[in-house]
Formats: C-alpha cells, structure tokens, sequence
C-alpha cells in the first residue's frame, strides 16, 4: 500500500502543494529549509491538519479528500516520532509504549506484553519502569520509537528523529533505526536536514522548497545531480560507504582512502565537494589522497562549478568558476584530483 | 519602608493570636451554632468546587485552545467577579434569581423552588465569586501544553475523550488541583454575596465568615476562634500554591 499525497493546504502566510508518493516498504526522505512545509505534510497526513483542496490516500483507502472525506486521527493508522520525545511524563516507559495498545482495545495486561516486546526490539527493555524525565536522550528517542511501532501502524511519519541527539548517540539510534525500518513493510516518511540520515535510511528524496516539491529522486541521483544551488548545499556532497581499518578506509568500490582518524568497521563517508581540488598534472604537496581520473560531466551554478568526476571514486568536485577557467576543463578530459586526510569525514555505519 | 510593610500584615495576625482565649478555644469551636456554621461552610464550599470543577474544566478548555469568536468578552465576564465587590455579586445574584426576577418567579411558581435564603444560594454565590480562581489556573495552564502531546495520543488511537481524560487532565492535574484549593478557599471565606443574596440564616445560610461577623460583639472570643479556622484554610492554601502561583 503505497501513500499518495497530493494536496494543497494554506498554513498561516504559506501555501503547501505537494504531489509525493511514497512507495510501501521504502523511505521517503522529506529535505528542505526551514519553513518549507515538511512538517505540515507530516501533520496533514497524521490528519492534525485537514487539506485544503486534494487527496492523502493510503492504497484504496482515502484518509483525506475535502469536502467528503476525512478519516480523523485515532482511525488512520499513522505512527509518528518527533524530533524531541514528546512521551507522556506521568507515564514510565512501558505505558508509554502500551497506550497505543490500550486506545485500540487490548487489556492492561496484553497491552503490556506488546509494549515490552516493542521496548526489547528497540533495545531499551530494561528501562520498561523508567519515568521518561529520566531518560537520556537516546533512550527516551528509542522509547518513542518504540512506542510507534506498538501501534502497527501503516504509515511511519519520522520527524527529525535524530535531531536533538549527540553525534555518538545518534550513531547509534541511527543504526537501530535503519535496521527497524528495513523490516518495516508500510511506506516511511523521514523529515531530516542531514545527508548522512538520507543516505543511511532513504531510499528516495523528495526536495521541498517554499511549500513545494522541487525534486525528486534516489538518494544517489540528488547528491550527484543537485537541480539548484540549494540542493547541492544542502546534500549535494560526495556520500560512500566503506569499511574502516585504522586510518585506511576501503570504500565499497574497491578503491581506498586515507582519513585523518582512525576508525575501524563499517563506515559512511562524506567528502565534501569544496574539498577536493583538480588538477592538470599531478600535484605535489601532503595530500594523502590524490589519483588521476576523467571529467564526466560539468555543471554550472553562477559563481560555482560542478565537476563530476569518474573511476576509481565518482565524486563530485565543487571549484570556482575562475578556478574552471584556468584549468580549461571539458567533459572527457584526464584530471588529477587530490583530498585532504581531514576533508574525509567518516562516521560508524 | 519595607519594615513597615512587613510590620502592616504581621501585627494583625499577631494581634489575632494575642487576643485568642487559648483555653477555651476548642469548646468555642464545637459549640452547636460554631459547627453548624462550619458544617454548612465546608459543604456549601466544597460543593462549590465541585461546581467550579465540573463547569469551570470544560470553559477553560474553550478559553484556552479555541479561536472562538467572542472569547476575549467570554474571559472578561467570568473574570469580572474577581474584581467586582462581592455585594455587588450577591445584588446581582438577587436581581436574577429573586422571587420578583422573572427567572426566580418563574422557577417558583412552575417547579416550586427557591433559591434565595437557601443553601443552594450559599452555594451558588460562593460558585460564582471562586470559579473564576479555578478558571484563569486551569487555562493558563492548558494553554502551557504542547499540542503535540494530544496529537501524539490522537495517532495512538486515542479518540478526542480518550486524549483529554488520559493525556490531557494529567498533564494539568498539578494546575487543576491548585485552582480547586484556591476556589475552596475563596468559597469559604466568601461573605458580601452570600449575605446578600442568601442571607444569614442560622443553621441554614449562616457560613463561617457571617459567623465571624455575627459573634464580633456578642462574643469576641468565639469570633477569633473561628476566625483561626478561616487562616488555618488559607495557610493550607498558600503552601498548596506555592511555586504555582508564586515562589518561595
């Protein structure tokens, strides 16, 4: 059961008119700037909001099609996780999670039985009897997290949901939560800033600006082909996976890299494109990375130049246009490129 | 200046305590008028906050999180009896339910009830001199949860009841609590609009605050023993209130 939404709604002085489907079983990742309507999608498919004119339809069934049509809240089957918590204080963790349960009828005891399960699935089984003003941040995201799985729902609405977590912590939810949503069989809806929480758990992007779509595509086809400034700023950076051995990282193409700490295991890796300087012939200096390659493609933006680049690594390189001048570059052409051991970012996958 | 301050609200109630009869205290309390002013104080009052619970819960709701038109002139008018004296309640309570008002005649003549110089008098001026109290605690309260917590319960499957008796009401229980003490309170230290619109009927509309009144020349003793009921309530209620709508 795919949802589909295409709807227009006015929230306050913006319009938001989208047209997303996102597939079942798959991870939509929702990007765009602050006040661009991600939220409001979310809230309008949770049914918090109703929509102005349009449809929201999970499959065949219509949760929301004005005048005729609005399946309120309670009836819609829609688990959503905000970026903080937002778990009941006056319950502890295993009544948090078994309120679900609850309001579709099951009994105390049977609904306390399925919280604890979805707790142990999210890692946090002992915390069961914790009040959640007592939980770290991480633990109280997992409970949430927990919490919306408990439900069964259809449709998963993540909002943010590593948001307010430390860079280790969210590692690790991150992880927990991709393992969660790779089983998860209804459609995901993931609102993120980050490219890493992209690349990590979507398997599509939809680009939002000032209330509407204004791309769309796997998560591969956005970081290299970005269709405006604001997306190739916002994710238009160079994402691999690979595997960490100290300070060597072997990326899935068979190619290596030389990071500046060590990190051993799986790993993701960002390098961003103002990072990585071109070059005629091979540079001299200290740039541990550095190979010759082609230049496949070439894209301009105003002041800044695009320059996508072939085996052994596809990257993308971000130089001045001044810079791409000087060097006088075609599509075609054999280029060396060198990267900095500090440029490559790496991160536990 | 501020010695004096202080000096201006302490000497009273040092005087109180100085003029106390301590050894006869516990019998001017529980001679037969005194607990039958306290009995029908208490009752008259705690039905009052019943009254402002049940009423006053869903009012502060519509305040709170509606767009209401008119909501601003609806606070207004439930506010207004904090600030109105409270005889001008009671003449008002009179104007509209008095046997002469056309709400009070017709309440007489077709279903036999009176509503002056009865409890339910007590009863009702009292409600409508502390519901307010409750109202403004509750609402500013309400207005201090996040909605999200309602929307979150309403995804779980929690119909709008559900979301307000399991989501909701616990959420603002401290606030709730805290303006039930404060109408409490302030129903039973009620007296311009129970004397006038109810009266001061021994046994049936005399409260403890009229029973202050009453018994201050007659028998001065037996008013300060009573009197020390009264603060003992509004002590209580200050360390109920306390960090809610103050600090210490």
């Amino acid at each position: 059961m795919s949802l589909k939404i295409d709807m227009t709604v006015e929230v306050g002085a913006t319009t938001v008119s989208v047209d997303i489907d996102a597939p079942a079983g798959q991870v939509t990742a929702l990007l765009g700037p602050n006040g661009a309507g991600k939220t409001t999608v979310l809230r309008c498919v949770a049914g918090n909001v109703a929509i102005d004119d349009g449809v929201i339809a999970l499959g065949d069934t219509i949760l929301d099609r004005p005048p005729d049509t609005f399946v309120a809240p309670p009836r819609r089957g829609v688990g959503i996780v905000y970026q903080d918590h937002l778990l009941l204080p006056h319950l502890d963790a295993l009544d948090n999670v078994a309120f679900g349960p609850r309001c579709h009828g099951r009994s105390r005891s049977e609904a306390r039985a399925i919280a604890a399960q979805s707790l142990e699935r999210l890692g946090v089984g002992a915390l069961a009897r914790a009040r959640p003003g007592t939980l770290s941040g991480g633990e109280a995201q997992r409970v949430a997290i927990a919490r919306a799985l408990a439900s069964d729902p259809n449709v998963l609405l993540l909002d943010e949901p590593l948001g307010a977590l430390d860079a280790g912590t969210r590692t690790e939810v991150r992880r927990d939560l991709g393992a969660f949503l790779a089983s998860f069989a209804g459609p995901a809806i993931l609102v993120t800033h980050d490219p890493i929480d992209a690349l990590a758990l979507a398997d599509r992007v939809v680009i939002l600006e000032h209330g509407t779509v204004t791309q769309t595509g796997t998560v591969a086809e956005i970081t290299s082909h970005p269709a405006s400034r604001y997306v190739a700023d916002l994710i238009g950076t160079n994402l691999l996976r690979g595997r960490g051995h100290g300070t060597t990282i072997t990326t899935s193409s068979g190619a290596t890299l030389t990071a500046a700490d060590p990190l051993d295991g799986p790993v993701l890796v960002t390098i961003a494109p103002n990072a990585i300087a071109l070059h005629r012939s091979e540079p001299e200096g200290s740039s541990r990375n550095r190979w010759p390659t082609t230049v496949l493609h070439i894209d301009g933006f105003g002041d800044r130049t695009r320059v996508q680049l072939g085996p052994p690594i596809a990257l993308v390189a971000e130089i001045t246009a001044a810079a791409a001048r000087d060097l006088n570059l075609f599509v075609g052409d054999a280029v060396w490129i060198s990267v900095k051991a500090t440029e490559i970012a790496a991160y536990a996958d | 200046m501020a010695t004096v301050t202080i000096a201006f609200f302490a000497l009273p109630l040092l005087a109180l305590m100085q003029r106390a009869r301590w050894s006869t205290l516990w019998s001017d309390l529980t001679t037969g008028p005194a607990l039958d002013a306290l009995r029908l104080s208490v009752a008259c009052a705690a039905a009052a906050t019943a009254l402002s619970l049940v009423f006053g819960t869903p009012l502060a709701w519509v305040l709170a999180r509606t767009r209401m038109r008119g909501r601003r002139l609806v606070r207004a008018l439930v506010l207004l009896p904090m600030i109105l004296p409270p005889v001008v309640g009671g003449v008002a309570l009179l104007a509209a339910f008095s046997l002469n008002s056309p709400l009070g005649g017709w309440l007489h003549d077709a279903l036999d009830i009176q509503l002056t110089f009865s409890p339910a008098a007590v009863i009702m001026a009292q409600t409508f001199v502390a519901m307010p109290f409750y109202v403004i605690t509750v609402e500013g309260a309400l207005s201090h949860v996040d909605p999200r917590f309602e929307d979150v319960a309403g995804t779980l499957g929690a119909g709008p009841l559900a979301v307000f008796r399991k989501v909701t009401l616990p959420l603002i229980a401290p606030s709730v609590a805290a303006g039930a003490v404060l109408a409490f309170a302030r129903a039973l230290g009620e007296f311009g609009a129970t004397v006038t619109f109810a009266g001061n009927i021994a046994g049936r509309t005399q409260t403890l605050p009229l029973a202050v009144y009453l018994r201050l020349e007659a028998d001065p003793p037996a008013a300060i023993a009573l009197s020390f009921v009264l603060v003992a309530v509004a002590v209580f209620a200050l360390v109920s209130m306390r960090g809610h709508w103050f600090r210490t």
